[in-house]
């Protein structure tokens, strides 16, 4: 019965039953959810979710926060990718040091920033000892909108830019070596290697890593609420509060609806310029 | 054959585990009050342990704290025994609790709390538990820059601003604060306080001209209030550190100041406005839920939690008030001295207008507090103008309104179906 044939997808199932599971059928509720009131098919989510004064404001600030944090966190994974490969030493401690972050939940990130940011915190303690301040300064108040904005960026570019690093580095030990000697042999320069070269060779993994963080970008939720509460509305926190808050799931299973198709259309572009033919495949 | 022996020792351990586990089940005490870790801690050791069953008081957020009791009612079987919730949180989850025969009388309840519990129906949904309310609290360093004249005790919201921006001039930064934090309860202090001084109404009067006075009176208070409030959730901590002189909050979120500081601050009433002075008691209350795996056990626990003794342990717990006539002893903390003052000066007092927490909207309670909680952020935070804003969510409250079909309730007048917005 079990013929080698067979064994991929008999390999295969539990995943798919675990993905069926827990991701499409919860998914499924969701988009009923978000497209019925009261029994009955509708648009009304939508357009209460769309309706919404803050709505414009939420869709910005995360296409806005996706388009800074996610371009700075490739430049610098890149440059840390490229540092670790080439270390002939104590590369996997350096490996490690730059991936701790990653194992702080978002929220704890959070509050780390909060702690330096905060009208109490080390930043203007600092500042205040080093008589450069002469009463705390409020860094994240309600008008510093662009202040809460960079704390974000910083909080997020710190905390996750060592996943995409982990992909990028796996992806640069897969290039052959003899491509880069050869480029060497005929005289170009370290930069031009690595844009002629590397950079190309490492177009799958690029993209993979590109896809995850940007999906991850546009679900930026627990780093907002704790550094900028309600001042920097972003998708996935009006969600959570039309959920929790103000108890109306179906405008809140519209927004995640919203999310998804802001995901599915980054996704679909990130593939479309990082596509690999076929024959170009290492 | 030993490891038969084995196997049946583990499923023997295994049945004798269950059955006791079983018989000696806790009491889950399901609650949205006393979530502060301390506070949570004190209800276990000072208040229920009292009690002559083991009780697990878990205390969770509002949207957790339905989404359980939702799915359990659902259900049709739970493990809840007992609800504890602000009158506010029973509203949303009404249709999954039983009809309690408590004897309010004899434990004396005041009335106009039994009442309340009613939820609008004949049947007693909740029974009331402990109650709260609002007040101000002023660092003592602060009273040198009362406005001529003021009365603490009469202040009013003219006397608050002048005494704000006197405090800013002299400090060089705003010292008065709101707990307009994401937590903070903000809402309360348009909803039961601003509003009703200046309107005499919380939903009928919502876009009258009143109402646009009230606003462009915070739009004015809010320039000497230090721009950090909207991050503050419990004013009694930037109250400790001195980052704010003199700010608004619940009596329970206060309570640490004058604790661990009694001799560095005072209570007083709320400010008043033209009509009087808003004034919001909080009810907080006790119910069973349809799905209690003991519900007379959940009964006992209700008149235990109405006895003097734990009233006044729940008061230490976790400074909210109780709701039956109690004789409070002599060696209560600072905190309790203090709101106990401006409770009975506010509650005697005759220009008093009593607002009660929002009724009859079910689980549109939320939704309801935005309509207040968004007028605050469009136009004191984003700078919409006043008007247009107020329009517009007048809007939004009216459709509410129509669609949840509340009457209305204090201070506005009663209403024939649901509560208009003139």
């Amino acid at each position: 019965m079990l013929t080698p044939a067979r064994i991929p997808y008999l390999l295969l199932l539990p995943a798919t039953l675990f993905l069926c599971a827990f991701f499409l059928y919860p998914f499924v509720l969701v988009a009923i959810e978000a497209f019925t009131r009261d029994g009955t098919f509708t648009a009304q989510n939508f357009q209460t979710a769309l309706g919404h004064w803050k709505f414009p404001a939420a869709m910005t600030n995360t296409l806005l926060l996706a388009a800074v944090v996610v371009p700075i966190q490739t430049a610098l994974a890149l440059l840390m990718a490229v540092l670790v490969t080439k270390m002939t030493s104590g590369r996997d401690m350096a490996l490690y040091v730059f991936t701790i972050p990653l194992g702080i939940s978002d929220l704890a990130a959070g509050i780390i920033w909060l702690a330096i940011f905060e009208q109490s915190g080390f930043l203007n303690s600092m500042l205040y000892h080093l008589g450069i301040i002469d009463q705390p300064g409020t860094w994240l108040g309600y008008q510093s909108k662009g202040v809460i904005f960079a704390a974000v960026v910083l909080a997020e570019v710190w905390r996750a830019t060592a996943i995409m690093l982990v992909i990028l580095v796996a992806g640069m030990g897969l290039i052959p070596k003899e491509y880069d000697e050869a480029a060497e042999v005929f005289g170009a320069s370290p930069w031009k290697r690595f844009i002629r070269v590397t950079l190309p060779l490492l177009r799958p993994s690029l993209q993979t890593a590109l896809i995850l963080r940007v999906i991850l970008a546009f679900e930026v939720f627990a780093v907002v609420a704790a550094l900028g509460g309600t001042s920097l509305p972003v998708l996935m926190g009006e969600t959570y509060h039309w959920q929790f808050a103000l108890q109306d799931r179906g405008v809140a299973a519209a927004f995640a609806i919203v999310i998804l198709a802001i995901s599915i259309a980054a996704t679909l572009v990130i593939m479309r310029a990082l596509r690999v033919p076929k024959e170009a495949r290492i | 054959m030993t490891k038969f022996r084995l196997t049946t020792g583990i499923v023997a351990a295994g049945l004798a585990l269950c059955a006791t586990s079983a018989q000696a089940q806790d009491l889950l005490f399901w609650s949205t009050q006393a979530k502060p870790v301390e506070e949570t801690q004190r209800m276990r050791d000072d208040v229920l342990s009292g009690f002559d069953q083991p009780v697990d008081y878990q205390a969770a957020d509002e949207g957790p704290w339905i989404t359980r009791i939702q799915a359990e009612t659902q259900a049709g079987s739970g493990s809840i025994a007992l609800l504890g919730g602000l009158h506010g949180d029973f509203t949303s989850v009404e249709g999954g609790l039983v009809d309690l025969d408590t004897d309010l009388d004899s434990a004396n309840v005041v009335p106009a709390y039994a009442e309340l519990g009613k939820l609008g129906g004949d049947g007693q949904k909740y029974v009331p538990w402990m109650q709260a309310t609002y007040m101000m609290a002023a660092n003592k360093q602060a009273l040198e820059f009362l406005p001529e004249g003021a009365d603490l005790n009469e202040l009013t919201y003219d006397q608050l601003i002048q005494w704000a921006g006197a405090m800013a001039e002299a400090t060089g930064g705003p010292k008065f604060g709101l707990p307009a934090g994401p937590k903070g309860l903000k809402h309360r202090f348009f909803q039961g306080y601003l509003l009703p001084s200046y309107t005499g109404g919380v939903v009928r009067t919502f876009k009258s001209a009143e109402a646009e006075e009230a606003w462009n009176k915070l739009a004015e208070l809010w320039q000497f209030t230090t721009p950090a409030s909207t991050n503050y959730a419990f004013m009694q901590e930037p109250l400790l550190t001195g980052e704010v002189w003199v700010a608004f909050d619940h009596t329970a979120r206060l309570a640490e100041a004058f604790n661990q500081k009694p001799d560095d601050f005072v209570a007083f009433p709320t400010p008043k406005g033209p009509k009087g002075r808003g004034y919001m008691p909080v009810i907080a209350g006790m119910a069973i839920p349809a799905t209690a795996p003991d519900p007379e056990a959940s009964a006992a626990l209700i008149d235990y939690m109405l006895s003097p003794e734990a009233q006044i342990a729940t008061l230490r717990a976790t400074n909210f008030f109780p709701v039956v006539d109690v004789d409070l002893p002599d060696d209560m903390p600072p905190s309790v001295k203090a709101a106990g003052e401006v409770i009975s000066y506010t509650s005697k007092s005759e220009d008093s207008i009593t607002a009660l927490l929002p009724m009859g909207l079910g689980d549109a309670g939320g939704k309801f507090n935005q309509v207040y909680v968004d007028m605050f952020e469009r136009t004191i935070l984003g700078g919409q103008p006043i008007r247009d804003a107020l329009d517009d969510q007048a809007n939004a409250l009216d459709a509410l309104m129509k669609e949840t079909g509340a009457p209305c309730w204090a201070p506005d007048a009663p209403s024939d179906g649901p509560c208009p917005v003139e």
